[in-house]
């Protein structure tokens, strides 16, 4: 019986000829990645356990990026520790603090540290967002990163996987996001519970390294374990410029078995929005009513790479934010505000009105930067919608692309990319 | 192992971000967390849990952020399990390498205020009020090892 791509990496990491679903395997690390929120809690378990040094101190790495620049004290002492530890395990070097700090998910493959046929695992559930680049990554918890930092393996079970099968090429003003809503819409926040999505077919080709990153991102969103793209030409330049180690290829066996195989038409695909108050409830244009909104956040492990910003600064450039909205755009990383500030993006969203903020995850989970008040509505380009998000239990948050949420800037209500 | 509880009842996609709110993830201190356990879904449960009560939920508990501040503050505010219709992955791996008891099956005829009974041994848990019983499989033998060691860090005998 042929294995799925996602199989056959785990099975490379495991020293087994194959694997199959449901087996349950201890597998070889490659990566092990935690940041501000949930390292703390690794490292008490690490230390309750007796643990003394990590096992490879150029695989562990240390992103402090969800409450930073530190909200208040009590985040500024969580990021002392991660930094007294990483010193003190020598791996400082992997430690990325303010001035050098991106959201993990945009900074681990800008920075080449993660390439294809790697295994990833990270104690922050958008870990997924790797397997654009043809790596197994998936999100664990910070005792599950405390027991890799100290062996170098993780337990996982195999898992059964969704074939998506991409045919065409997205319309104007639709993107990665898009489809991935669409996906939501169509199979649920558990619709690929314990599973990979692994997406194939002649439409993965058109589909930029950015789109691929935003969908395999929000793969946790339906429940998955991974998603994963296969590698072509794309993936390989990009990865050859952030990098000298060399990547491992996989490809799914052409008899691999699929629980589930579904197609999708990215050429039918609309700008989709997801309501609140879960990604699942995507809706296109023709079925969304006037709603104003009070904020917009661009930026996040989703949607803040540079691509993301040249979108909305071609919508948001020489036009005004509507009077009564704030937007709030983060690009994800230093080097990403550096050429948006060259290539004069930051000046196209300033004119218009928008904040500009350093690299954080801060509003996305409603840490800082952007907290909602009671009863108060944002569409954002990040990836959850629950009660509470992004501030007060009673405020909504409305998901979207970063073209949509340029457009609903400019019109103070939700509005498609015109 | 058996235990005996009151039942708190919650429905389906119950989040990591309603469990415990990131506005409280700036510490790792238990009792801190279990004081806003459940706060943006229900206001009342942290007043009226008791230790040795059973959270049970629909389909997807768990779901969302890694944090496993989220099982930290269902297990210290005193539950003794969860019992769900399915769990999201993180969470379940989570519950299981911290050793807050959980369990999958039907819980469409459990309601709010019920008394269970649960035998993890025989894999029975007992509706008391309801004078019923449903079958739940036992975990694969490796998570039964983890469990019984204690943990996941002292199953792996605390690393080098």
């Amino acid at each position: 019986m042929g294995m799925t791509m996602t199989q056959k990496i785990l099975a490379a990491h495991c020293g087994e000829k194959h694997v199959e679903a449901g087996q349950i395997i201890l597998a070889d690390v490659d990566l092990v990645l935690g940041n501000d929120i949930t390292t703390p809690v690794a490292i008490n378990e690490f230390k309750k356990a007796g643990c003394t040094g990590v096992y490879d101190q150029n695989k562990v790495v240390f992103v402090m990026d969800h409450f930073t620049p530190n909200k208040d004290i009590k985040a500024a002492e969580q990021c002392k520790q991660m930094r007294d530890f990483a010193r003190e395990k020598g791996f400082a070097h992997h430690c990325f603090d303010v001035g050098e700090v991106g959201v993990e998910h945009a900074l681990l493959p800008e920075r080449g540290m993660v390439i294809p046929g790697d295994l990833v695992i990270g104690a922050d559930s958008h870990t997924c967002t790797y397997g654009a680049l043809g790596a197994f990554s998936t999100g664990v918890g910070s005792t599950d990163m405390a027991a890799a930092m100290a062996t170098g393996k993780v337990w996982l079970k195999v898992p059964s996987a969704i074939k998506f099968n991409l045919t065409g090429k997205l319309n104007k003003h639709v993107y990665g996001k898009d489809v991935i809503l669409h996906i939501l819409g169509m199979i649920g926040v558990d619709g690929a519970l314990y599973k990979s999505m692994e997406f194939a077919g002649e439409g993965v080709s058109a589909l930029s390294m950015s789109d691929r990153l935003c969908i395999a991102n929000m793969a946790i969103e339906c429940g998955a374990k991974n998603g994963i793209f296969p590698v072509d030409e794309k993936t390989l330049e990009y990865v050859y410029a952030r990098t000298k180690r060399t990547p491992v290829v996989y490809k799914a066996d052409p008899d691999a078995v699929y629980e589930r195989v579904i197609d999708i038409d990215l050429s039918a695909v609309r700008q989709t929005v997801a309501f609140p108050h879960l990604p699942e409830n995507a809706r296109t244009f023709d079925e969304i009513p006037d709603i104003p909104i009070d904020q917009v956040v661009i930026g996040s492990c989703t949607n803040g790479r540079l691509e993301d910003l040249i979108i909305a600064a071609d919508i948001l450039r020489g036009k005004k934010v509507a009077k009564g909205v704030r937007c709030i755009v983060i690009p994800a990383t230093q080097k990403i505000y550096l050429e948006a500030m060259e290539m004069g993006l930051l000046k196209d969203f300033v004119e218009a009105g928008c904040a500009v903020s350093t690299p954080t995850c801060g509003p996305c989970l409603g840490g800082h930067m952007g907290v909602l008040a009671k009863g108060e509505r944002c569409v954002a380009t990040t990836n959850r919608n629950f009660v509470g998000r992004m501030g007060h239990p009673e405020s909504e948050v409305y998901l979207a692309s970063p073209a949509v949420a340029a457009a609903s800037a400019i019109a103070g209500k939700i509005a498609p990319a015109e | 192992m058996n235990i005996k509880g009151t039942v708190i009842k919650y429905g389906d996609n119950v989040d990591t971000d309603v469990i415990i709110p990131a506005r409280y993830l700036n510490t790792s201190d238990e009792k801190e967390l279990a004081a806003h356990c459940m706060e943006d879904l229900d206001r009342t449960f942290v007043t009226r849990v008791r230790p040795g009560d059973i959270m049970v939920a629909g389909t997807n508990f768990g779901c969302g952020s890694s944090r496993e501040h989220a099982p930290l503050a269902i297990k210290t505010s005193g539950i003794a399990c969860v019992v769900a219709k399915s769990f999201a992955r993180i969470f379940y791996r989570n519950a299981i390498n911290i050793g807050l008891p959980i369990i999958e099956c039907d819980t469409d005829a459990i309601d709010e205020g019920d008394t269970l009974e649960i035998d993890f041994d025989k894999g029975e848990l007992h509706n008391l009020t309801k004078n019923t019983t449903a079958k739940f499989a036992p975990f694969p033998p490796f998570l039964q090892d983890i469990i019984k060691a204690g943990g996941l860090l002292k199953s792996i005998g605390g690393g080098k």
